[in-house]
């Protein structure tokens, strides 16, 4: 079994982000950026089915731009096999990254694609969707059970209402959510080989990808403040104040 | 005048709550609006449909691959009517989430997901970064698909509109997932986005059986209870829970937060709610900056002193 795993490069989850005065967007200057963390959890989860017997090949791809590249040298050092490299602006909107990943899998023909649930810079969680629609092929998404069968694998989904078991055919599409699995920290003796492998690369125009934006964004602001609370000394003072101040319990 | 389709979600007797958002969303975008119900046995939940006010038409499309909301098999049912409409909606609920993006896809039109605002009727603002921004998007293609955040739209009530059920094509099994099988929490008490009140524990509950102490005060407030990401991380509670960026969005009337921090991926989740109270032992931690009543406290103390009290 084959396995592709897409991975974006997003403002590190513990970094709080600021707005740009000019309403431009998020500053990303001089921040710290890492793997989306959902994509590390994707790419552990690639990695042990390789290292379980059961994926033959693992590749990691980024869209986007020169930079992406730190991750996919963190995705070798995790021990996928081989990283590719799609030049694109930074922004690119889920739809031209489903496009991009469609025209990859069309060369590559993958059996699995294992992706992050949704990118925690647009938070949007459609491209695993989107991908799934565009090769026709079934999807299992925000999972946190996967097992592999005879040309089929059977993925457990977190829902609104608890779990959900789902059986798909192969080719298929997943993608994953927090309790997967714990991704491992890469050893510094892989590291340092990361840095040395190969990266593939190509880019929108030698796939033919049209990504012009179909969303234009207008602004972005901050989000309104909450004013600040005061603190209570006690039980007694909190329960008088939400009784007769906040009037929200009887 | 545009027309504006929903897929709307059910328990195959009554619409759930994030549908009756969607319709208060759509009734800000303005146009006229219809309700797709899908499923097996779900007539009930059609003649619900039928009954919120200001819907045209309710479309229920029924067949045993549609039983168990399987995406490769709904969103066939919505292409298919696409056709006929300028806009398709849905609750932001994990449902949502599934299927509305393939079907953005096989209508080649980009999805905007989880709008928290209508400012035209091309133009919505939704979150960004885990609610750290807020983004405005105007949409250049000539369908919308949307996922509409419930928290930002206040439910419509059903009851009193008469609208006519049609039934339509329901397609047939894509034979691609197969549902297996489904293991739903019954946890007692509301349900966690819609509750008035929230109490939710985390890691500093410190074990399954201490969350007893949170379960207890919800009881007493009427409340459901959630959690944060290390509480069902560490085997407390269930998944459906956890509460944030990557779980549910509450807005409550009052969020109680025991023995949780405050991170950003928390906040993102109950941000929102009017009254926040947080009980923590740290009067550092970040809670404490959106809380509007703080009480640097221990919850083993608090906790059932509080209960006694109520
Ligand atoms: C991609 C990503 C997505 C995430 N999504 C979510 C999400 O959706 N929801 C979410 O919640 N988190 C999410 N997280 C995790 C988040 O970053 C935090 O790790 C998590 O919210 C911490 O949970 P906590 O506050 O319960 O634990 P901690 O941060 O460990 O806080 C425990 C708190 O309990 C207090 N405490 C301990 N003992 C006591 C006591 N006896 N009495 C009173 N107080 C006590 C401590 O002072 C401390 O403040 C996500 C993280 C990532 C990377
Ligand atoms: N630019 C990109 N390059 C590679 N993979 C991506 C990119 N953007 C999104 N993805 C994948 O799609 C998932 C969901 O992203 P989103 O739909 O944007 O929330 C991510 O977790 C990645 O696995």
């Amino acid at each position: 079994m084959k396995v592709l795993v897409p991975i974006k490069r997003v403002v590190d989850a513990y970094v709080k982000v600021r707005v740009k005065s000019d309403g431009s967007g998020v500053e990303t200057s001089n921040i710290k950026m890492s793997m989306n963390p959902f994509d590390e959890i994707a790419v552990e989860q690639a990695v042990r089915l390789s290292e379980a017997g059961a994926a033959t090949e693992v590749v990691a791809v980024t869209i986007g731009p020169a930079a992406a590249q730190e991750q996919l040298r963190t995705a070798l050092a995790m021990g996928v096999d081989r990283a590719m490299h799609v030049t694109a602006d930074e922004g690119l909107q889920p739809l031209a990254v489903a496009k991009t990943l469609k025209a990859i899998c069309d060369s590559e023909q993958p059996d699995l694609v294992i992706l992050g649930k949704q990118a925690i810079d647009d938070d949007c969680n459609q491209t695993g969707q989107m991908l799934a629609a565009l090769q026709g092929w079934a999807q299992g998404t925000s999972i946190s059970k996967l097992e592999t069968g005879d040309g089929r694998i059977t993925v457990v989904r977190e829902v609104d209402g608890g779990l959900e078991k789902l059986e798909l055919p192969l080719p298929a599409i997943v993608s994953v959510d927090l309790r997967l699995n714990e991704p491992r920290y890469p050893k510094l003796p892989n590291i340092m080989k990361a840095k040395k492998k190969p990266i593939e690369q190509t880019s929108l125009d030698e796939l033919g990808i049209d990504a012009t934006p179909r969303l234009k964004q207008v602004k972005v602001e901050e989000p309104p403040a909450r004013k600040g609370g005061v603190k209570v000394s006690s039980v007694d003072e909190l329960v008088e104040k939400l009784r007769n101040e906040a009037k929200v319990i009887r | 005048m545009s027309a504006i389709l929903i897929y709307a979600e059910h328990d195959n007797s009554e619409l759930k709550s994030g549908a009756l958002s969607a319709v208060a969303c759509a009734q800000e975008i303005g146009g006229d609006i219809d309700l797709l119900i899908t499923g097996q046995g779900c007539g009930d939940a059609a003649k619900h449909a039928a009954t919120v006010p200001g819907v045209r038409k309710v479309l229920l499309a029924e067949g045993e691959h549609l039983e168990h909301h399987v995406a490769e098999n709904v969103a066939p049912v919505i292409t298919a009517l696409a056709d006929d409409y300028d806009y398709v909606l849905a609750a932001a609920s994990t449902g949502g989430k599934n299927i509305m993006p393939r079907v953005a896809a096989m209508l080649d039109v980009q999805q905007i997901s989880d709008i928290s605002a209508v400012v035209s009727p091309d133009t919505f603002v939704r979150p960004i970064y885990a609610g750290n921004a807020f983004a405005t998007y105007q949409s250049t293609d000539a369908k919308k698909v949307i996922t509409v955040r419930t928290t930002s739209f206040e439910p419509v009530a059903a009851g009193d509109g008469s609208a006519e059920i049609e039934t339509v094509d329901a397609g047939s099994d894509a034979g691609l997932a197969r549902f297996v099988g489904a293991e739903l929490s019954d946890s007692e008490g509301p349900e966690l986005t819609t509750a008035r009140i929230v109490v939710s524990g985390g890691r500093g509950v410190g074990s399954a059986e201490n969350f007893k102490l949170i379960e207890n005060l919800a009881g007493k407030l009427g409340a459901a209870v959630g959690a944060s990401r290390a509480a069902v991380d560490a085997g407390y509670v269930p998944n459906d829970y956890q509460v944030g960026q990557t779980g549910k969005v509450v807005a409550p009337d009052l969020y109680v937060a025991v023995g949780i921090s405050g991170a950003i991926q928390h906040m993102a989740g109950m941000k929102e709610s009017k009254v926040i109270v947080a009980i923590n032992k740290d009067e550092e931690a970040p809670i404490f900056e959106v809380a509007d009543y703080g009480l640097v406290a221990d919850l083993f103390e608090a906790l059932p002193e509080l209960d006694s009290k109520l």
